[in-house]
């Protein structure tokens, strides 16, 4: 009897501790997310001096049109070296920022391995496929977004939909949170987006995970005050 | 005939039709319809060549003379010389065809596709014909577009400029501007 009554009081004391070490990891952990949130869209203070190690997520088709148009015009000394990433079942686009960056090559004299890397993650949803499904080849998209992010730890990402995109930021805000890095996100919707965000878009804004969130048409920056008009790229 | 040919290239005007990279039945079946057909060759075109992409729809083709002359293809790597060579352009929605046909100045009618999931694409072409940069179309009111079209009303589109972007993003990580 003894025993038994000694051992509850032991769990008892055990679990008590365990619940308030839960509060207070749970508090910490909540703190440093708002904390992610509130500061993270706040410019940087200092000046900007070395070149930042820059992951450039193209989606297909027209959203890649679009980010090639904005690399064009992007000084490449500053975003260096530059990762590409983008889906496994997207060869063109790969192909064109590989032809960016040869041309770049060839009028710099650097070496392109040096400056850019290239490579493909797994898509978490294809045009037309069904929202139930999505949800698994999310999660193993996830996954590969994952090892992919601890290899590159990108100082600066920029994207600009479509759903290639979201397992990156997710995980570039979760490595925010968790001190591992701190990255800038840049999301630039596309120019096809003139009345409402995309999926993408409207994720990472009304969870705050974009520490900046352009849009091309005014009327979209009306309806979503948080994001920042920026005028046509095409 | 030398002659004769040289003549053709003159007065050959090609209606090119290009649905991108899936497939857009509706589109080719309306292009293909004699009420569009008919449009078109009273417009003063002279040919219709239709990229159909992976759609199950075979037009049907046509040595023309009297009317339209018919021909398609499903994928080609010079959409860019087809769309150069175009005195009218009907493409689906997708953005990469529109800001294409746009830069190289061509009278442009896109054409919705309704069936799509996710019908965001009308977004874009709406906002250009509000803008007159375009018309925009569905496939059952094409026949109508093409005979109420005003080319000579279509404003020229000036490409975009990604520098403020740019400048927002360097200002933001604390480079100095140039």
């Amino acid at each position: 009897m003894m025993e038994k009554g000694h051992g509850c009081s032991f769990s008892g004391i055990v679990s008590t501790s365990t619940f308030s070490c839960t509060i207070v990891v749970v508090t910490l952990i909540l703190v440093r997310i708002l904390y992610v949130i509130l500061w993270g869209p706040r410019p940087f203070s200092r000046r900007a001096t070395k070149p930042l190690s820059t992951l450039i997520v193209l989606g297909s088709g027209g959203h890649t049109a679009e980010m090639l148009n904005l690399l064009v015009v992007l000084q490449k000394d500053r975003f260096t070296p530059r990762f590409y990433i983008a889906a496994a079942t997207d060869n063109m686009s790969l192909q064109k920022a590989q032809l960016l960056e040869n041309n770049l090559t060839a009028k710099n004299g650097t070496r392109v391995p040096n400056t850019a890397q290239f490579m493909q993650i797994y898509r978490s949803r294809e045009v037309g496929q069904s929202y139930v499904t999505s949800i698994w080849t999310t999660l193993i998209a996830m996954i590969h977004a994952l090892w992919l992010m601890i290899k590159i730890r990108p100082q600066v990402i920029l994207c600009n939909g479509p759903g290639t995109c979201i397992p990156i930021c997710a995980i570039a805000f979760l490595f925010k949170v968790l001190g591992i890095r701190w990255s800038s996100i840049f999301y630039v919707e596309s120019i096809a987006r003139v009345r409402r965000l995309s999926l993408s878009g409207l994720l990472l804004y009304k969870f705050r995970m974009a520490d900046q969130l352009f849009v091309q048409w005014p009327q979209l920056q009306r309806k979503y005050p948080r994001a920042t008009y920026v005028g046509r790229l095409m | 005939m030398a002659d004769r040919a040289g003549d053709d290239d003159k007065t050959r005007r090609v209606v090119f039709v290009t649905v991108g990279t899936t497939s857009f039945d509706a589109l080719v079946k309306a292009v293909d319809s004699p009420t569009v057909k008919q449009e078109l060759f009273t417009e003063g075109y002279t040919h219709l060549l239709i990229q159909m992409g992976r759609g199950s729809y075979v037009p049907t083709k046509s040595e023309g003379g009297s009317s339209l002359a018919v021909d398609y293809f499903t994928f080609s790597s010079s959409i860019a010389d087809h769309l150069n060579s175009a005195s009218l352009v009907i493409s689906h929605a997708g953005s990469g065809s529109i800001f294409e046909t746009l830069r190289l100045g061509k009278p442009l009618i896109v054409t919705v596709n309704e069936d799509l999931m996710d019908n965001h694409q009308s977004e874009l072409a709406e906002e250009l014909a509000d803008q007159k940069h375009l018309y925009c179309a569905r496939p059952q009111t094409l026949h109508q577009t093409v005979a109420d079209m005003d080319l000579n009303s279509l404003v020229p589109y000036s490409p975009g400029d990604a520098t403020p972007v740019t400048k927002l993003i360097n200002r933001f990580l604390g480079f100095p501007d140039d």
